[in-house]
C-alpha cells in the first residue's frame, strides 16, 4: 500500500508529458489522445485564467431567457436575470448533482431540478426546498440550514459587444484585456450593429478539440484541402491578407481581401454594390451578395483562445463554439447570425451563403475529415510529434501570416498553460 | 388517398424510392432531375424548426444548384470515404390539390465505411411538395428535417 502511494506521489510529480519544443514546432501526439491530458486541459485551461466564450446575448434578450452551454466539458447555463444582468453557473444541482435545466434554451424564473424539487433563480442561487422544516414523518434540514449556501456554482461572466464570456477563475484578467487588440477590432467590427441569430449549426467530430484550434490557425491548408473555390473559380481574391494576434500571442485574427469587394465604390450606402457573379457555377446565385462592410474584407476569421471561433465569410456571420467532450472527441455549435435591421434580400443572402460552411459546406466539408484522418492514424506512436515548420521558424506573427506561425503560437501558449516544461529543441 | 393500390400512392412511392436508389447507387447526376426546375431542396436541423426562416445546413433553391453541388462532390470536396444506404418509410399523403401533392416520411441514413462497418448516419422526416401527372412526378420542393442534427463529422451525400 505505501509502495503504491510513492508511485502515486512520483508520476504526480513528473511531466504529465515530455513537451519537445520550445519553439512550439513539435507537438508530440500524445496531447490529442490521452484521457489524462483531457483531465489536466479541463483544470488548466478551460477553469483556468481564461474567458470562455458560451453564447450571445442576442439569443438571450428577455429577462428571464436561459441557454445551456459548455465550458469544457462542464455543463452551465447562462441567464438574464429579471434587472437584465447576466449570470453563469453550473447546470448541477447543488444537493444531488442532477442537471438541473434540461432544456436547450427558453425563458423561465426558476430552474427546477427534477429529483427533489430544488428549486434556483434566474443567478443560480438556491431560493427553496421541499419540507425543508420538515413534515409529519420527515425531519427536514436542521436550523442553520441557510440556502445562501446552497447554490449552484457561479462562474464569473462578462460580455463584450454582445459576445458572452464565462470564466472560474478569479484571477482571469478582465475580458478586454484577455481579448487584447487587434481581437477587440475584430469583434467590434462584426458586432458593431445589433445582431439577431438565424439558427444554428452542430457537427460531432471524432477528433481532438485542438486540431480544430490549430485548423483555424492555419492558413496553410486552405487552399490545399479545400477545393471549391479552385474548381469554380469563386475565390477572386487578389492575395491581400493581414492578421493580428494578442500580445500573449493566444489568439489569431486573419483577414482576406477580395477584388471584387475592394473595388467596389466605397459611399456611405455599402450594401448597394452587388458583386458580379461570372463564375463556373451552374447557378451563380450563391455568390452573390452585398458587401456588409466598407474594408474590401470578404473572410476574416478570429479564433479566441481556447474555444471560440468568429467568422465572416463573404455574408455569413457566425460564430463556432468548440466543445471538447472527450480527448478524441468534440462537438462545433455553430451560431449564425444577422444584423437586427437587415432586409429580407440580405437574410435570403445569408442563408443560402450558408451552403459554403457548417457541416455540408461546399468550401469547409473537409476540416472535420482531416481532423477524424489524424485522430484515426494517432493511435500509437504517441511520444512522435507533428511538425510544424512551415514559413520557417520565424515567430514573428506580424511578418508570417501564411505559414504555420500562428499554430506554433497556439502551441507555446498552450504549453505555458499546461505547465509543460520543455526538453528538447528549440529556441 | 393513401390507398396503397392507389396509382397516384404508387406514383409517389416510386419517386421517394428511386430518390434512395440514385444516391445509394452513387447516381449523384441523375438527382437533380428528381426536382422540377426551380425545385428547392434543404436540409433543416430540426433545432431550427421553431425559427423563421429556418437556417438549413444544405440549401438549394435550383436545378442548376442541385449540379453545382454535385460536381463540387466529385471535383472539389473531400469528405468520409463510405457507402450510403437511404431507407424511406410511412410515406404519407398529407394533401392531394389537383395533381400537386403533400407528403410526408421518414428517412433513415446508414453509412457504411470501407472496413465493412456501419453506423447509424441521419434520421428524420422529409417534407415533400410533389407535383406532375401520374406517371411523371418530381419535387418541387423537399426538405429533410434532421432529428440527428448534430452532424456526424459532415454531409456530403444528400439525405
Amino acid at each position: 500500500m505505501r509502495e503504491l502511494q510513492k508511485v502515486d506521489a512520483m508520476s504526480r510529480e513528473a511531466p504529465l508529458i515530455a513537451w519537445p519544443s520550445r519553439d512550439g514546432s513539435r507537438v508530440p501526439f500524445d496531447v490529442f489522445t490521452r484521457a489524462d491530458v483531457f483531465a489536466r486541459e479541463q483544470e488548466a485551461i478551460f477553469r483556468g485564467p481564461v474567458w470562455n466564450y458560451v453564447a450571445l446575448e442576442a439569443e438571450l434578450p428577455q429577462a428571464g431567457d436561459f441557454k445551456t452551454s459548455f465550458v469544457g466539458d462542464t455543463p452551465v447555463v447562462v441567464s438574464r436575470a429579471e434587472d437584465g444582468s447576466l449570470h453563469a453557473f453550473v447546470n448541477r444541482c447543488a444537493h444531488r448533482g442532477a442537471t438541473v435545466q434540461r432544456q436547450a434554451s427558453g425563458n423561465t424564473r426558476q430552474h427546477r431540478c427534477v429529483y427533489h424539487q430544488w428549486c434556483y433563480n434566474t443567478r443560480g442561487e438556491l431560493t427553496g426546498v421541499p419540507y425543508r422544516r420538515g413534515v409529519p414523518g420527515m425531519a427536514g434540514y436542521a436550523a442553520d440550514f441557510d440556502v445562501k449556501d446552497h447554490g449552484l456554482r457561479k462562474l464569473r461572466i462578462a460580455s463584450h459587444k454582445g459576445v458572452i464570456f464565462a470564466t472560474f477563475n478569479a484571477g482571469t484578467a478582465d475580458l478586454e484585456t484577455y481579448l487584447d487588440e487587434p481581437l477587440l477590432a475584430a469583434i467590434d467590427r462584426l458586432f458593431s450593429r445589433p445582431v439577431k441569430v438565424l439558427g444554428h449549426m452542430r457537427q460531432r467530430v471524432r477528433g481532438n478539440w485542438k486540431l480544430y484550434a490549430e485548423n483555424t490557425r492555419d492558413p496553410y491548408h486552405a487552399a490545399l484541402l479545400h477545393g471549391f473555390h479552385a474548381t469554380f473559380g469563386t475565390y477572386r481574391t487578389n492575395q491581400k491578407r493581414t492578421g493580428g494576434s494578442d500580445r500573449a500571442r493566444a489568439h489569431t485574427t486573419g483577414s482576406t481581401f477580395g477584388d471584387d469587394w475592394r473595388t467596389a465604390p466605397h459611399s456611405g450606402d455599402v450594401g448597394q454594390d452587388k458583386i458580379v457573379a461570372s463564375y463556373s457555377l451552374a447557378d451563380p446565385s450563391l455568390m452573390e451578395g452585398r458587401p456588409d462592410f466598407n474594408d474590401g474584407v470578404t473572410v476574416q476569421i478570429t479564433s479566441i483562445f481556447p474555444c471560440l471561433v468568429v467568422q465572416q465569410i463573404m455574408n455569413t456571420l457566425a460564430t463556432r463554439h468548440i466543445r471538447p467532450k472527450a480527448a478524441d472527441d468534440f462537438e462545433l455549435y455553430w451560431t449564425y447570425f444577422g444584423y437586427v435591421d437587415d432586409d429580407e434580400q440580405m437574410t435570403a443572402t445569408r442563408l443560402k451563403q450558408a451552403n459554403l460552411v457548417g457541416p455540408a459546406g461546399l468550401i469547409s466539408m473537409e476540416d472535420s475529415e482531416a481532423i477524424e484522418l489524424i485522430q484515426r492514424a494517432i493511435v500509437r506512436d504517441g511520444q512522435e510529434n507533428a511538425f510544424l515548420e512551415f514559413g520557417g521558424l520565424n515567430t514573428d506573427l506580424d511578418k508570417d501570416r501564411q505559414g504555420e506561425a500562428s499554430v506554433r503560437a497556439f502551441w507555446r501558449y498552450y504549453a505555458r498553460m499546461m505547465e509543460l516544461s520543455s526538453t528538447g529543441v528549440g529556441t | 388517398m393513401n390507398d396503397a393500390a392507389s396509382p397516384a400512392y404508387q406514383a409517389i412511392q416510386a419517386l421517394e424510392y428511386r430518390y434512395a436508389r440514385l444516391l445509394d447507387d452513387d447516381r449523384l447526376e441523375e438527382w437533380p432531375d428528381l426536382f422540377v426546375e426551380r425545385g428547392i431542396y434543404k436540409v433543416i436541423p430540426r433545432e431550427n424548426c421553431q425559427r423563421q426562416p429556418q437556417l438549413a445546413i444544405l440549401f438549394c433553391d435550383s436545378r442548376a444548384m442541385m449540379m453545382d453541388r454535385v460536381r463540387s462532390l466529385r471535383e472539389a470536396n473531400v469528405y468520409n470515404l463510405h457507402y450510403p444506404r437511404h431507407v424511406v418509410s410511412n410515406i404519407e399523403v398529407l394533401s392531394a390539390t389537383g395533381s400537386v401533392f403533400e407528403v410526408a416520411a421518414c428517412y433513415t441514413v446508414y453509412q457504411t465505411d470501407l472496413e465493412g462497418q456501419t453506423r447509424l448516419f441521419s434520421v428524420g422526416q422529409y417534407r415533400d411538395v410533389i407535383t406532375g401527372d401520374g406517371s411523371t412526378l418530381r419535387f418541387r420542393e423537399k426538405i429533410a428535417i434532421c432529428d440527428t442534427f448534430n452532424i456526424p463529422n459532415l454531409l456530403a451525400i444528400p439525405l
